[in-house]
C-alpha cells in the first residue's frame, strides 16, 4: 500500500472546506466564522438587507463594537470622531435585524475583535473563519485558516456559508533558536517583514514554525500572526499544540475538551512541501523599531536608520545614517491587536513599575485589547502600576491605532507606538508613527525618546 | 455591476511602492456606513495641500490637467496593501477609475477590484512606466493593453475575467450552489460537530 502524501496543515484545512472546485480554478470554499466589527458591519448588514438576502448561519456570525467607539472611562454610544455614533447605532440595527451575536459598547465581553474571537473560544483550530478586517489573520495563532476580506466578500461569506477564492500558494517561515532577552513576538514580525518585504508573503498561507515559535505562549503566537498581513500574505497560522488546546478548552464557543483524535491531524505532516521556505535564526534578532512609514521600513533598535525611499525619510524626518535611539517623541501608545492583551500588559507594567514617564511626553496611554482584559489587569493591580507612572488607562477599542478624526496630535508629533501600520497618516495627518514591542514604548515613554528595553530591563534588575 | 470589456483611457501615474488604503481613502474620510460620499476623499492625503480647505496639491499627479477624466491609475509593488477597507475601491469607482496597473496588488485590495467591476492588471515594472500618460486601449477579452503602436498582454485568471466582462454577481452564481452546500454542511455537521453553534443572540 502506498503512503499517501504528506499534506501542510494548510491543505489539510483547505481540503476539509471545498465544497467544490470551478471550472476556472477558484474553489467554493466554506466559512465556518465570520466576525464584524462596526467600522464595516453595518455596510455589509445593510447592504444584504437591501438585496433581501438573509445571513445564511446566524448563529455563527458574531459582530462588535471597536474600531470607533470611544475608549474613555465611562463611555456610551458618543464618539470622537464626527459623525461616529452612526456606525455603532446602524450596526446594533443591523445586527439585531439579522439576529447575530453583538458584544455591544458595554458588553463585558467587548474588545477588538481580534482580542475577543480567541477569548471566546470563537475561533477554534481547523476552522475557517473571515472579517472585513485584515488582521483577520492575528486569529491563525490558534491553528485556524483566519484571513481578511472586503465587505462584498463578507456579504457573500454571510449569505452564503461559502467564499469562492484561487487557492493560495503555501509558505513556510521557520524561526530557529531561542530569542534573547527582551526580543519579543512583534521583533520577529518586523524583522521578518524587514528582511522579506512588505510584500513578501503575496499570494502564500504562511506557516510560522520552528522551536522559537513553539515557545511562544499563544498571546505571543497572536502578536506574530497579527503581522502576516504586512507581510501581504493571505493568512499566518501556527499549528495548534498542548497550549492551544489548554488554551481554548471550556471557553465559552469552545469544546470542552480536545481529546478527540481529530484535533492531533492539525499539523504539517512531515515531509510536507511548501511552495516556499524562510528560515531565520530568531536568537540573532535584537528588539526592533520602524523608521519609515512601511512596516517593511523596520531596523535593530540600536542601528543606523538605513537608505529608502525618499519620501519616506522626508516624511519621517528622519534621514539615512541617522541613529534611531535618542530620537525624542510626543506620544507613547500600548494597545491594538497587536499587542494589549493581558501578557503583554504584564510584561509592560513590570517594565514601567517605579519609573516614571518623561514630561516629554505629550500624552502616554494604555488602552486594553478587550474589556476581559481591562478587568483582569485591574484584578491584578497594572491600571495602578501605569496610572502611577503617568500613562492615562483607558477602556477597550483600536483607540490610537489608526485616525478616524477622534483625537489629534500636531502634525510631525511622534509617537511609538505598539500597533502594526506606520503608514503615512495613520495615526493622524502628519503624524509619524513608530512601530515597536510594548517592552520598546514603555523604555521611550521614560525616556522621551526612543530607548532599547533591554537598557531599562537591566536597570530595572539592579 | 457595470461590466468591463473595451476601455480607453489616459494612465494616471502615482508610481510608489506599497500604496495604502489609508492613503487611498482616510479612515476619517469614510464619514458613513454607506458605500457613496467618498470619491472627494479619494487619495485625500496627497491630493490636497489643506486637506480641511480641500485646497488641491498641484504637484500630485491626479490633480494635473491631462489627469481630468482619466479612468485608469498606475501604480508599483504591492498597490493597495494594508486596512481591507473596501472603501478604497468604491471611492475610486466614485471618482471614475476603472482599471488600475501595478506592479503586483496587495490580495484583499485586487479582490475588492474584481467584486466591483475595476480591472486589475499586472505587468513588470518596466512596462508599467513606460505606460505614464499614455492613451491607452484596454481590452479584457484579448487580455491586451494597447499604447499607440506598441502592445502587450496580460493574465488574468479566467473566474475574475468571465465575473468582470459579465458584470456578474457572485453571490447570485454561488446561491446556484445552494444544493452541494447543503450537502457539503450536513457531513461537516457529523464530522465536526462543534462547528454548528446554536444561536444565542
Ligand atoms: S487595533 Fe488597529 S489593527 Fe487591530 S483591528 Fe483595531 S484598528 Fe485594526
Amino acid at each position: 500500500m502506498t503512503q499517501p502524501a504528506p499534506k501542510t496543515l494548510f491543505a489539510k484545512i483547505w481540503d476539509a472546506h471545498r465544497i467544490e472546485t470551478g471550472s476556472t480554478g477558484s474553489s467554493l470554499v466554506a466559512i465556518d466564522r465570520v466576525f464584524l466589527h462596526e467600522r464595516t458591519g453595518a455596510a455589509a448588514l445593510k447592504s444584504m438587507a437591501a438585496a433581501g438576502r438573509p445571513v445564511h448561519d446566524p448563529a455563527r456570525v458574531f459582530a462588535v463594537m471597536d474600531h470607533i467607539v470611544d475608549t474613555r472611562i465611562g463611555r456610551g454610544d458618543g464618539t470622537l470622531m464626527e459623525g461616529g455614533s452612526a456606525f455603532i447605532t446602524e450596526t446594533r440595527a443591523a445586527a439585531k435585524a439579522a439576529g447575530i451575536m453583538l458584544f455591544d459598547v458595554n458588553d463585558p465581553d467587548q474588545g477588538i475583535t481580534h482580542v475577543i474571537s480567541p477569548e471566546l473560544g470563537i475561533v477554534l483550530p481547523g476552522v475557517t473563519l473571515v472579517a472585513p478586517d485584515s488582521h483577520t489573520c492575528t486569529q491563525g495563532a490558534l491553528g485556524a485558516l483566519a484571513w481578511g476580506i472586503g465587505s462584498s466578500e463578507a456579504e457573500h461569506a454571510m449569505a452564503t456559508g461559502t467564499l469562492r477564492i484561487e487557492k493560495p500558494r503555501t509558505m513556510r517561515v521557520t524561526f530557529t533558536g531561542t530569542l534573547a532577552p527582551g526580543v519579543t513576538a512583534k521583533d520577529m514580525a518586523l524583522a521578518l517583514i524587514a528582511a522579506h518585504g512588505a510584500g513578501g508573503g503575496a499570494g502564500h498561507a504562511v506557516e510560522f514554525a520552528g522551536e522559537a515559535v513553539e515557545a511562544l505562549e499563544i498571546e505571543a503566537r497572536m502578536t506574530l500572526c497579527n503581522m502576516a498581513t504586512e507581510f501581504s500574505a493571505m493568512a499566518g497560522f501556527i499549528a495548534p499544540d498542548a497550549k492551544t488546546f489548554a488554551y481554548l478548552a471550556g471557553r465559552r464557543y469552545a469544546p470542552a475538551h480536545f481529546d478527540e483524535p481529530y484535533w492531533q491531524t492539525l499539523r504539517s505532516d512531515e515531509g510536507a512541501v511548501f511552495d516556499a521556505e524562510i528560515v531565520i535564526d530568531a536568537s540573532s534578532l535584537a528588539p526592533m523599531v520602524s523608521w519609515g512609514t512601511s512596516p517593511q521600513h523596520s531596523m535593530p533598535i540600536d542601528g543606523a536608520v538605513p537608505q529608502g525611499p525618499q519620501r519616506a525619510h522626508d516624511y519621517i524626518g528622519l534621514e539615512a545614517g541617522a541613529t534611531m535611539l535618542g530620537t525624542p517623541i510626543d506620544v507613547a501608545f500600548i494597545g491594538s491587536c497587536t499587542n494589549a492583551r493581558l501578557s503583554d500588559l504584564r510584561r509592560a507594567a513590570a517594565l514601567v513599575k517605579g519609573h516614571k514617564v518623561s514630561p516629554a511626553i505629550r500624552k502616554a496611554l494604555v488602552v486594553p485589547g478587550s474589556s476581559a482584559v481591562k478587568r483582569a489587569a485591574e484584578a491584578e493591580g497594572l491600571d495602578a502600576i501605569f496610572t502611577e507612572a503617568g500613562f492615562e488607562w483607558r477602556a477597550s477599542g483600536c483607540s490610537l491605532c489608526f485616525f478616524a478624526g477622534g483625537e489629534r496630535f500636531p502634525e510631525g508629533s511622534r509617537t511609538i507606538s505598539s500597533t502594526n501600520r506606520n503608514f503615512e497618516g495613520r495615526q493622524g495627518p502628519g503624524i509619524r508613527t513608530h512601530i515597536a514591542s510594548p517592552e520598546t514604548v514603555i523604555a521611550s515613554a521614560i525616556a522621551g525618546a526612543i530607548a532599547d528595553p533591554r537598557e531599562l530591563a537591566k536597570e530595572t534588575a539592579q | 455591476m457595470t461590466p468591463f470589456t473595451t476601455l480607453c483611457s489616459i494612465a494616471i501615474p502615482i508610481l510608489r511602492d506599497n500604496v495604502d488604503t489609508d492613503a487611498i481613502i482616510p479612515s476619517r474620510e469614510m464619514k458613513s456606513t454607506g458605500r457613496t460620499g467618498l470619491a472627494e476623499g479619494l487619495f485625500a492625503p496627497w491630493r490636497y495641500s489643506d486637506v480641511a480647505a480641500r485646497v488641491p496639491d498641484p504637484t500630485f499627479e491626479l490633480n494635473r490637467s491631462e489627469a481630468q477624466g482619466g479612468q485608469i491609475i498606475l501604480g508599483g509593488a504591492n498597490f493597495g496593501c494594508g486596512s481591507s477597507r473596501e472603501h478604497a475601491v468604491w471611492a475610486l469607482v466614485e471618482y471614475g477609475i476603472r482599471c488600475v496597473i501595478a506592479e503586483s496588488f496587495a490580495p484583499i485590495f485586487r479582490a475588492n477590484c474584481i467584486r466591483n467591476g475595476v480591472l486589475p492588471i499586472t505587468l513588470q515594472r518596466s512596462v508599467v512606466d513606460a505606460l505614464a500618460w499614455h492613451q491607452l486601449e484596454i481590452d479584457l477579452a484579448a487580455q491586451t493593453v494597447r499604447a499607440g503602436e506598441t502592445n502587450c498582454t496580460f493574465t488574468i485568471e479566467d473566474e475574475p475575467r468571465t465575473m468582470l466582462l459579465e458584470g456578474l454577481d457572485v453571490i447570485d452564481l454561488t446561491l446556484k450552489a445552494r444544493d452541494a452546500i447543503a450537502a457539503w454542511t450536513d457531513a461537516d455537521r457529523t464530522a465536526r460537530p462543534w462547528v454548528y453553534l446554536e444561536k444565542t443572540a
